[in-house]
């Protein structure tokens, strides 16, 4: 058997809007997973990657023992399984609890798979920081807190876009794997149109060049992004 | 009598094994400029990183008019700000233009309004004479230049107390001039400066009263013209003999 590419272009147009819909809730898991993945990873990595303050009290200290504990094993389960076996395990196991459908389910496993990950690029990010960063926020009088927020995220960001941004392209491909409770991405769909005309080559063929179009898409809005944020400003004189 | 505006007593420290300050008293008075010199090692810097509690000592106390300051629990970042500190690397915050470097503090922690925060902020960028890069990427000046931009951004919070940490060593000899410069000016004016530095004749220009650190004690102190015309440890002077030849 060999590729028939006029067949490939027969699939694409008679069975675009069953590939269409697939790609929409394709990009739809990759976007949630990403966004809700990366707010995940700012909590996870900021609790994991915060440097201790000898100042604490010990009640404080406590608190940030126990939160580091909880990120850990959140990081050791989620990057340590299969997100296919995460998405059939809790799929089945909270179905009966939570009613949901497995489009909602998808969203959240997607999420809190990519919030283990992006906790530790976010940590990283935090950890990259030069502790001088640190020394002149508190010579200001700035509070821990507001340390955080206004001088080592926006580094810690910047540093770490283009490893954020990964994440988007590993999505956009990995959601295929939520198939397996019955999401109905790209990947299923094409399942479902190989299913019904048995031409296995031609329909992942084209499933292919689809994945490939939008990790390329999104490939070019992220080398945008990134160059937006990098920003060399312009030396503008002060009048 | 002039106030005592810092009043520190029985100092302790250690980094592991090692004692940095062993029983330091150390005071300043208001309106005084105080120069720390002492070789490397010898606990001038971690003295001064102790002052505004960058640096946790391990025993002692630390008054700063006339409250003592390691009781301050979750206050301590307000005393921070009266105490602003000049780094050897200016660790300008990076994500910043010149002009948010010194407006941040005065707008997130003395609750300044924008438009407040950005004239004082010219003000001393003017002072400083880098009012002309207030729109620049801080990442782009030059040591110098970086250098009196954090001077700048720490007078902002109009603090009670300027504390420099070899704010020369790492410039480029040209540029020292320029900042020591910035530093003489600050110093007519009245403010309180605390100064870590290796610039001897800066120091004796400059100085109300020499500190000589060695091994984590103040070996001596006394006003330029004991210190450096007439020393009476054997320690002191050989230290400042290194200098002489130069």
């Amino acid at each position: 058997m060999s590729l028939d590419f006029s067949y490939a272009w027969k699939t694409l147009t008679d069975s675009w809007p069953m590939y269409w819909y697939g790609i929409k809730i394709t990009v739809l898991l990759a976007i949630v997973g990403t966004v809700f993945g990366l707010l995940i990873g700012l909590v996870v990595g900021a609790i994991r990657g915060i440097p201790e303050d000898p100042l604490d009290t010990p009640f404080k200290r406590g608190l940030k023992k126990a939160g580091q504990a909880v990120s850990w094993f959140y990081i050791w389960i989620f990057r340590g399984t299969p997100m296919m076996v995460q998405a059939v395990f809790f799929y089945y196991l909270l179905r009966s609890v939570l009613h949901w459908t497995p489009l909602t389910a998808g969203m959240i496993i997607i999420s809190v798979n990519t919030g283990a990950y992006m906790s530790e690029i976010i940590r990283s990010g935090i950890q990259s920081v030069d502790r001088g960063q640190i020394e002149a926020a508190k010579s200001i009088g700035m509070t821990n807190f507001q340390t955080m927020i206004h001088v080592i995220f926006p580094q810690a960001l910047k540093n770490t876009l283009p490893s954020i941004g990964n994440q988007l392209i590993v999505n956009i491909k990995d959601s295929c794997m939520l198939n397996a409770i019955g999401v109905t991405e790209l990947y299923f769909q094409a399942t479902s149109i190989a299913g019904s005309t048995m031409r296995y080559i031609e329909v992942y063929f084209v499933t292919a060049l689809i994945y490939l179009t939008l990790t390329t898409l999104a490939t070019l809005l992220l080398d945008w992004i990134e160059k937006r944020f990098s920003g060399v400003k312009s030396y503008k004189e002060f009048a | 009598m002039a106030e005592k505006i810092i009043d520190i007593k029985h100092l302790q420290k250690h980094f592991g094994d090692l004692q940095v300050l062993n029983d330091v008293d150390f005071n300043v008075d208001k309106g005084e400029v105080v120069t720390i010199i002492g070789s490397s090692g010898s606990g001038k810097s971690t003295l001064l990183r102790c002052v505004n509690l960058l640096e946790i000592p391990d025993g002692g106390e630390i008054v700063f008019e006339g409250q003592n300051i390691r009781s301050l629990g979750s206050k301590v970042s307000k005393y921070r700000a009266k105490v602003s500190m000049v780094f050897q690397s200016f660790n300008l915050f990076n994500n910043m233009n010149v002009l948010d470097n010194c407006t941040v503090g005065q707008i997130k922690v003395l609750g300044r309004d924008k438009k407040t925060a950005q004239e004082k902020a010219m003000k001393h960028l003017k002072q400083v004479g880098m009012a002309e890069f207030a729109n620049a990427d801080s990442t782009r000046l030059s040591g110098g230049q970086k250098q009196r931009v954090a001077i700048a951004r720490a007078l902002c919070m109009d603090p009670e107390v300027l504390l420099f940490d070899e704010p020369t060593s790492a410039l480029d000899p040209e540029m020292v001039g320029d900042v020591l410069d910035v530093m003489k000016d600050l110093a007519s004016q009245g403010l309180t400066m605390v100064i870590v530095t290796h610039e001897m004749q800066f120091a004796r220009e400059v100085s109300d009263r020499v500190i000589f650190m060695d091994k984590g004690v103040i070996a001596e102190q006394g006003t330029p013209e004991e210190i450096f015309g007439n020393p009476r440890q054997e320690r002191t002077k050989q230290f400042l003999s290194r200098y002489s030849n130069r």
